[in-house]
């Protein structure tokens, strides 16, 4: 079982629900954000062009957050999902350094924290907050081992991309371009 | 043009607007715990090269410096950490994958060590100590017998130390500026050369200030090529890591890196040091002073910079 997300960045308005679902669904502090919108604008006036992408952490397949710790606390859990165990992380930062997508951050508590996909969600069936509450339903989340799951249904019609695959982590949050 | 913004107004602490979740306890520790590996590898070298006599100071005297660094680091270490009553689970597990664990675990080794080697020596500087207990006298006792083996240990153990602190940056290939395996080279030679300082300043015997004011010199030359070496690197590298190199060529961080870590923390000490060879009086403190100060800088300034490069997309 692989979990992934495909975000279609042509239906995505920036509306910015997903974060605040994800904050509210995950008691996430205020201030922090596990989860977040960016704009992307290309080109001058008048030719623009703008893509909109909801990011947040990409689970990947090969995690330099999860091969840095010293603890072990950063680990992979059911379906390739990232996740730190609280009680073993001792607030090192390694991982937030070693993370080029930013996605990680220091809990108030001193543990460090970030997007699980919802694995508490997904395991009773229903799917992450911030696909669930996506009002343009752009958001698709499944395991990519199954042929007929909606992720792997989308990747199949659509182009897509990654973010800096060039990186080598092997990112589990496609693009649909 | 492109422009590229978060819009949903993510502030997270520490992460945004720009990566600065390393403060100066990191580059403190790097620099407290190059000096000690510095300390400590030429107390053992020059044990194992049978020297000891020639060069006391080096051997017996400034590494009783090096616990202290390392206690001192150990503690900025310990700031750092945001969890911190958790930090014992450092030591719960092995992880070879990740330098920090190997950091914790080689820390383990070389602090005990630093300190069995004081004790072994305490009696140099301070000639009545008195131990008080037999047990501890047989024990420094039973080392002595066996200082080669110590001293080999430690000559391993400290260079281990000396090249992670630098392997500790450059494992992450998120920062394109630490992705360069010369750090692990270039924060040892800087290690090595502080320590080498260390020993010039506080040595009192005119055969060994010069010889390791000839050491010195030698290690500014190394860690010179090997920062030449590093943006050679860079340059003819991907986008990101040219980026990297541009904060040092024409970037934010040009002035303070090629003035107070090149310029002041190399090239003088060296010309100072050069001219004291050839028969000049230097007072010995000024080349000592700026090596230390250019150590210290060259971790800042990379731990730094290093948070600001990122990849582009």
């Amino acid at each position: 079982m692989r979990y992934a997300m495909a975000i279609d960045t042509k239906k995505c308005v920036g509306c910015s629900d997903c974060v605040v679902a994800c904050q509210t669904e995950n008691d996430v502090p205020i201030g922090y954000c596990r989860d977040w919108v960016v704009e992307v604008m290309d080109g001058t006036y008048p030719q623009l062009e703008m893509e909109l992408r909801s990011e947040r952490c990409n689970h990947c397949e090969n995690s330099p957050c999860v091969r840095c710790c010293p603890t072990g606390a950063s680990h992979y859990s059911e379906g390739g999902t990232v996740l730190v165990t609280k009680n073993e992380c001792i607030g090192c930062s390694a991982c937030i350094t070693s993370c080029p997508y930013d996605a990680r951050f220091v809990h108030p508590e001193g543990y460090v924290d970030k997007c699980t996909f919802c694995l508490h969600r997904v395991k009773n069936g229903m799917q992450p907050a911030c696909v669930a509450v996506c009002p343009t339903k752009c958001m698709y989340f499944g395991d990519l081992d199954d042929p007929r799951s909606e992720v792997s249904e989308i990747l199949k019609k659509r182009k897509y991309k990654t973010l800096i695959p060039e990186a080598g982590t092997k990112p589990h949050l496609y693009f649909l371009i | 043009m492109r422009e590229e913004i978060i819009i949903s107004g993510r502030n997270n602490p520490l992460i945004d607007p720009q990566l600065h979740v390393w403060h100066w306890e990191i580059p403190t520790y790097l620099f407290l715990g190059g000096l000690a590996a510095g300390l400590m590898f030429f107390a053992a070298l020059y044990t194992i090269r049978n020297k000891e006599n020639e060069y006391k100071t080096a051997v017996r005297i400034a590494p009783m410096l090096a616990p202290i660094a390392l206690i001192l680091g150990l503690v900025a270490l310990f700031l750092d950490l945001h969890h911190k009553l958790y930090f014992w689970r450092l030591y719960t597990t092995i992880r070879l994958e990740s330098p920090m664990s190997w950091g914790a675990w080689t820390l383990m080794i070389v602090t005990p060590m630093s300190i069995i080697w004081t004790a072994m020596h305490i009696k140099e500087i301070f000639p009545k100590w008195n131990w008080k207990f037999d047990v501890i006298e047989e024990l420094i006792a039973f080392f002595q017998k066996h200082k080669k083996t110590l001293a080999w240990i430690m000559l391993v153990s400290s260079a281990i130390l000396g090249i992670y602190t630098g392997i500790l940056f450059s494992a992450f290939n998120a920062r394109p500026l630490w992705n360069t395996s010369i750090l692990g080279p270039l924060f040892l030679a800087s290690g090595l050369s502080a320590g080498a300082a260390v020993v010039i300043w506080m040595s009192k015997n005119h055969a060994e200030r010069k010889r390791f004011a000839q050491l010195d010199l030698m290690i500014i030359g190394i860690e010179l090529f090997l920062i030449i070496h590093m943006f050679m690197g860079f340059l003819a590298s991907t986008q990101v890591q040219i980026d990297a190199a541009n904060l040092f060529l024409g970037g934010e961080y040009t002035a303070p890196f090629w003035i107070f870590v090149v310029f002041l923390g190399m090239i003088v000490p060296a010309i100072l040091e050069g001219m004291e060879l050839k028969g000049f009086k230097i007072p010995v403190a000024i080349p000592v002073v700026l090596v230390l100060f250019g150590s210290v800088m060259l971790r800042f300034i990379i731990a730094y910079a290093g948070q600001e490069s990122r990849w582009l997309y």
